[in-house]
């Protein structure tokens, strides 16, 4: 618990010096889970890198993992996330920035070297744009593919399927059948999400009234 | 004499290729025989593992981890646990915890186990693999006699684990315990020392503990560049924080460095275990919540709650609630780490996996550079790759 505290308050230090460090650049800190994340605007992403680098109370000199989440209803529909880890102050920071299909996020290869690989993944698999990357090229997916499969919209399946073909004696691509439709299952419960209302439910809402009635 | 137009040469490495550990396609541009630029082409095993998790309940989506980093099993499921109890704000019981510790530190051994042999293979020492991967059975009997499986436990549960250990199995893992470090000094007697084995590994692939910051290294392969950085010395997960032991650093960051590295390792880990054998409380192996781990098969039988309990967490699973999380532990390989986004529902909305070993294989044209070509094999296997996780 102590050691949770500690974190808890060491954390809040970090987000009042960052704030306070850039401040048109950081649009919101959270402290949750005792981790914090901070939302930056993404133009100045290479600038706030580089400041939670090389500041002397941050120290961050490694980054972690950078990844896209993709939320489709919103305007931005793309999160981009940093992680990074400050061995010095034994302290972790998440950034987050906003972008959508079109605008790119400035490429953070300048800063920290294995962004590299990072971006060209969430590239990949999200078509998350970054500008000033020194090779954006696919990484996971197979040579020639289309789409970014981690979208919310790419469906499960995927849209080819492989199979080698002893007639042509090649692999060939073939659009994707299925021979059992893929089951989702909704396990929102009934008994909670029912919003429509069925003939008597309104009796429940007005207990007072029935209970006047009945006394007159 | 006329002057001669010289071409680098271009080489493709693999993508089957035993010394690859896996399918990796490496493009090699050779100037002679040293290498001038090396582009590895991962993804040859992608399977979508991350997209395959946002369509599963939590329970239904921990088995994924195994199939990562299959070297070491245990220490992902580990790191996925610990994402989801944080984010639905609960920890482990106790018992729990200590089982939790011991097989990830299992999973260490298994893993270090496999990579210095692996490794020792790829350089032309063929005995090391053929006497520890006995040794390696040993373990996996110990993973089988608790959860059923050889390799793909799928024993971790939010909460706890599966199931408590079988009658017997404290008292063989304490002797196996006993019995290894003689073999680790065999290994050592054949390696260590060996002429050839230091020539293939001595000063080949170094980095410095600044580049490899910047490329983003962590485990054994970071240690071995001088930074002593362990999460579970500094934020230590579980029951780590009982446990007494050292963390292994060497100075140069070359192959021979990262070798001797786990060698250190494996003598620590086996500490951690004999701890927390000595050391493990009686109680429940997971927590007492029957909104998120099953009730017992008895309670079933007598109570119609319990019954509904097991139903409705094998059909619908548990909801998360809201928020994110990057929780990392140390697995064999070095930070592992689970970027975990819930919106409330019984499913993952965003499940990232952060292996160690992708920011390990992009440094690959960055150590071998300037070397031989048979120095790639080397430095492939002394970063320890394993492409389950790489590709994911």
């Amino acid at each position: 618990m102590g050691r949770r505290g500690n974190m808890d308050l060491a954390l809040k230090d970090l987000s009042e010096l960052i704030a306070t460090a850039l401040p048109n650049e950081v649009t919101a800190t959270v402290i949750a889970n005792g981790e914090l994340s901070v939302s930056v605007r993404s133009d100045a992403i290479v600038k706030v890198m580089s400041f939670l680098r090389d500041d002397v109370n941050c120290q961050f000199k490694i980054l972690m993992d950078v990844c896209g989440v993709d939320y489709p209803d919103r305007e931005e529909r793309f999160d981009v996330v940093y992680n990074l880890l400050s061995m010095t102050h034994n302290l972790r920071v998440r950034v987050k920035v906003r972008t959508d299909e079109k605008k790119p996020v400035p490429s953070v290869v300048s800063v920290f070297s294995s962004a590299n690989w990072w971006e060209r993944e969430a590239w990949d698999l999200l078509g998350i744009y970054f500008s000033g990357h020194p090779d954006l090229r696919r990484i996971m997916t197979d040579y020639g593919f289309e789409g970014h499969p981690l979208r919310k919209d790419f469906p499960l399946s995927g849209y080819v399927e492989i199979r080698y073909d002893d007639e042509k004696k090649r692999v060939v691509y073939e659009p994707v059948k299925m021979a059992q439709d893929f089951r989702s299952f909704d396990f929102v419960s009934p008994w909670e999400a029912m919003d429509a209302p069925l003939p008597g439910d309104e009796k429940a809402e007005e207990p007072d009234e029935a209970a006047s009635e009945g006394d007159s | 004499m006329s002057e001669k137009q010289i071409k680098n040469y271009n080489l493709n490495f693999g993508p089957q290729h035993p010394s690859a550990h896996g399918v990796l396609r490496l493009v090699l541009e050779l100037d002679g025989e040293v290498i001038d630029r090396a582009d590895p082409h991962v993804g040859l095993l992608h399977r979508g593992t991350e997209k395959l998790i946002e369509y599963k309940s939590y329970a239904q989506a921990m088995p994924y981890f195994d199939r990562l980093d299959y070297v070491s099993p245990q220490n992902q499921e580990h790191a996925f646990v610990l994402a989801t109890e944080k984010l639905l704000g609960i920890e482990a019981s106790p018992r729990g915890q200590y089982i939790r510790v011991l097989f990830a530190e299992i999973g260490r051994e298994l893993n270090h186990i496999f990579t210095v042999c692996a490794f020792a293979m790829d350089i032309g020492a063929m005995t090391p693999m053929l006497w520890a991967f006995e040794e390696r059975e040993k373990l996996m009997e110990f993973c089988e006699r608790i959860s059923g499986a050889r390799m793909h436990m799928a024993f971790f549960r939010t909460g706890g684990v599966a199931a408590d250990m079988p009658d017997g199995l404290a008292e063989d893992i304490d002797a196996w315990c006993d019995q290894f470090p003689q073999m680790i000094d065999d290994i050592e007697t054949l390696l260590t020392e060996n002429r050839i084995f230091k020539q293939r590994t001595v000063d080949i692939g170094g980095l410095s503990a600044e580049e490899a910051m910047d490329w983003g290294f962590s485990g054994p392969n970071l240690r071995a560049c001088g930074v002593p950085w362990d999460i579970r010395k500094a934020q230590p997960y579980d029951v780590y924080d009982k446990m007494d032991f050292n963390i292994p650093i060497a100075k140069t960051g070359d192959c021979y460095d990262r070798y001797i590295v786990r060698i250190a390792e494996m003598r620590e880990s086996l500490k951690i275990i004999k701890q927390c054998l000595r050391d493990m409380p009686g109680g429940p192996v997971k927590i007492d919540d029957h909104k998120i781990t099953p009730p017992s098969r008895g309670d079933m039988k007598q109570s119609m709650e319990s019954l509904i309990h097991h139903f409705k967490l094998f059909t619908e699973g548990y909801h998360v609630p809201a928020g994110d999380t990057y929780t990392a532990v140390e697995a064999p390989k070095g930070e592992f780490g689970v970027y975990l986004v819930s919106d409330g529902s019984n499913k993952p909305y965003r499940c990232k996996i952060r292996p160690p070993g992708f920011a390990h294989l992009q440094a690959l044209e960055l150590v071998s550079k300037g070397y031989m070509l048979a120095d790639v094999v080397a430095n492939i296997g002394s970063l320890d790759i394993v492409f389950g996780e790489i590709d994911r």
